[in-house]
């Protein structure tokens, strides 16, 4: 029941981070559009709510989701969230959301406006103007976002320790378990799991390097 | 999941990490229910069941802690289950000989948990400042985050000493036992079943078990002594 495998841990970090990542993907692309865009009153407000989890103190992240979901909290009742695999998911959304809007909001920025209204002239409409135009010119950027958005996730601790819990084979993560390693002095199962920690950082973050390296196909 | 369906019930239990492996095989060997465990501080795992975060039991390295759910009510059946002390460690292979707190005056370096807000920390400070040394040696505490870094500290012979509970003193070959404290403070273990939970006779049986004889034998193999 403690000992998990370092085989299971890897797999749950990975199978939450990805799961994270898709719901990152869809909502960061509207926010990120919404913000490279339109003008909107509240438009900063948003702005700086998404990038707030970058600043605060990641535990000072996971009290609030877990005020937010816990049983005196408005969304209490309707799934459970707090202690399960959803918890885990969601301190991985919130925290890796700003890396990817930041990201992804700049590529989109740099589109030329110009390609999209040319579009427009010739009868696209919006949606096709995105997917067709806007979509792959800010691939570049949106790839990048996405990768560390993944990487975030998979390497977040502070808010999933306060709102998902340490449950071994439930809610322990590869960060989790190392911590935990180590509180307990189990150094050579927390020096184990620490290199394939860094096994996957590096090919995470070396992918990010090709991706944004690579000279713009067009 | 086929053995959860089988057994009678599913119990959380809140546990503090210190407990992991002790509690880890007294869960295997005990039959009745399934035991779903949820490690960490003692004060991160109150503060989650004051915000509602599900368990059924809380096993507490700090009294404390138990007694910030006790005054809110959230807590029934309260006991103390295990208790522990603090002892001197030295790095293995230090030659110096400690046998007294008089005898810590003339140590560089000793390291303790922070002492104000670690349970560790604190017993460890109460019991130098019992013992009449703390402002002598107060100019050569080396405070860490926590009682495994304090240890931590000793194994990598950055400090000459330092003062941990008996079960870290024992769970590290780097480090010898100086002496141990017999007339520290009192450090005990409380565990309660939650007042909010489901499955309140399930989780008594289980705290019950706890105190059981063949659960105590697996707490003393761990170094753990019994109130």
């Amino acid at each position: 029941m403690t000992e998990t495998s370092d085989t299971a841990i890897v797999l749950f970090t990975l199978q939450s981070a990805l799961i994270s990542t898709a719901i990152v993907i869809p909502i960061g692309l509207a926010i990120s559009w919404a913000l490279a865009r339109l003008r909107w009153p509240g438009k900063s407000l948003v702005e700086t709510s998404v990038a707030l989890p970058l600043v605060m103190p990641p535990v000072a992240t996971g009290l609030l989701l877990l005020k937010f979901f816990g049983r005196h909290g408005p969304l209490h009742g309707l799934v459970e969230v707090v202690f399960t695999w959803r918890a885990v998911v969601i301190a991985m959304v919130v925290m890796s959301m700003p890396l990817f809007v930041r990201s992804a909001r700049v590529a989109l920025e740099e589109v030329n406006v110009r390609y999209e209204h040319v579009a427009r002239t010739l009868g696209a409409s919006e949606a096709r103007v995105f997917f067709a135009i806007t979509l792959p010119l800010a691939l570049r950027g949106i790839v990048a976002g996405t990768v560390l958005a993944l990487a975030r996730a998979i390497g977040e601790f502070g808010a999933t320790i306060v709102v998902a819990g340490n449950i071994p084979g439930r809610t322990t993560t590869l960060s989790l378990a190392i911590f935990d390693r180590i509180e307990l002095g189990k150094d050579s199962d927390a020096y184990r799991l620490l290199v394939i920690s860094v096994i996957i950082a590096f090919v995470a973050l070396w992918i990010n390097e090709a991706v944004v390296r690579r000279r713009p196909a067009h | 999941m086929i053995a959860t369906i089988l057994l009678a019930a599913t119990i959380r239990v809140s546990a503090a990490a210190s407990l992991t492996d002790a509690l880890g095989e007294i869960a295997r060997r005990y039959g009745k229910d399934a035991i779903v465990f949820n490690f960490g501080a003692s004060s991160l795992l109150a503060r989650q069941i004051i915000e509602g975060a599900p368990a059924d039991a809380f096993v507490s390295a700090d009294e404390q802690q138990m007694n910030r759910l006790q005054q809110r009510g959230l807590i029934m059946a309260r006991r103390n289950i295990l208790s522990n002390t603090l002892v001197v460690v030295v790095p293995a292979d230090s030659r110096i000989a400690i046998g007294s707190p008089n005898e810590l005056i003339a140590v560089r370096k000793i390291a303790i948990a922070q002492p104000d807000t670690v349970p560790a920390g604190v017993y460890a400070r109460e019991y130098l400042q019992h013992a009449g040394v703390w402002d002598r040696v107060a100019s050569r505490i080396v405070p860490t985050e926590n009682v495994r870094a304090a240890l931590a500290a000793v194994e990598s012979g950055n400090v000459d000493a330092g003062i941990v509970y008996l079960t870290d003193g024992l769970s590290s070959r780097r480090v010898k036992i100086a002496y141990r404290v017999t007339n520290g403070p009192k450090i005990t273990y409380p565990a309660a079943v939650i007042a909010g939970s489901r499955e309140k006779a399930a989780a008594l049986r289980f705290l019950d078990y706890l105190q059981s004889d063949p659960a105590r034998q697996i707490f003393r193999r761990y170094g753990f002594l019994l109130p």
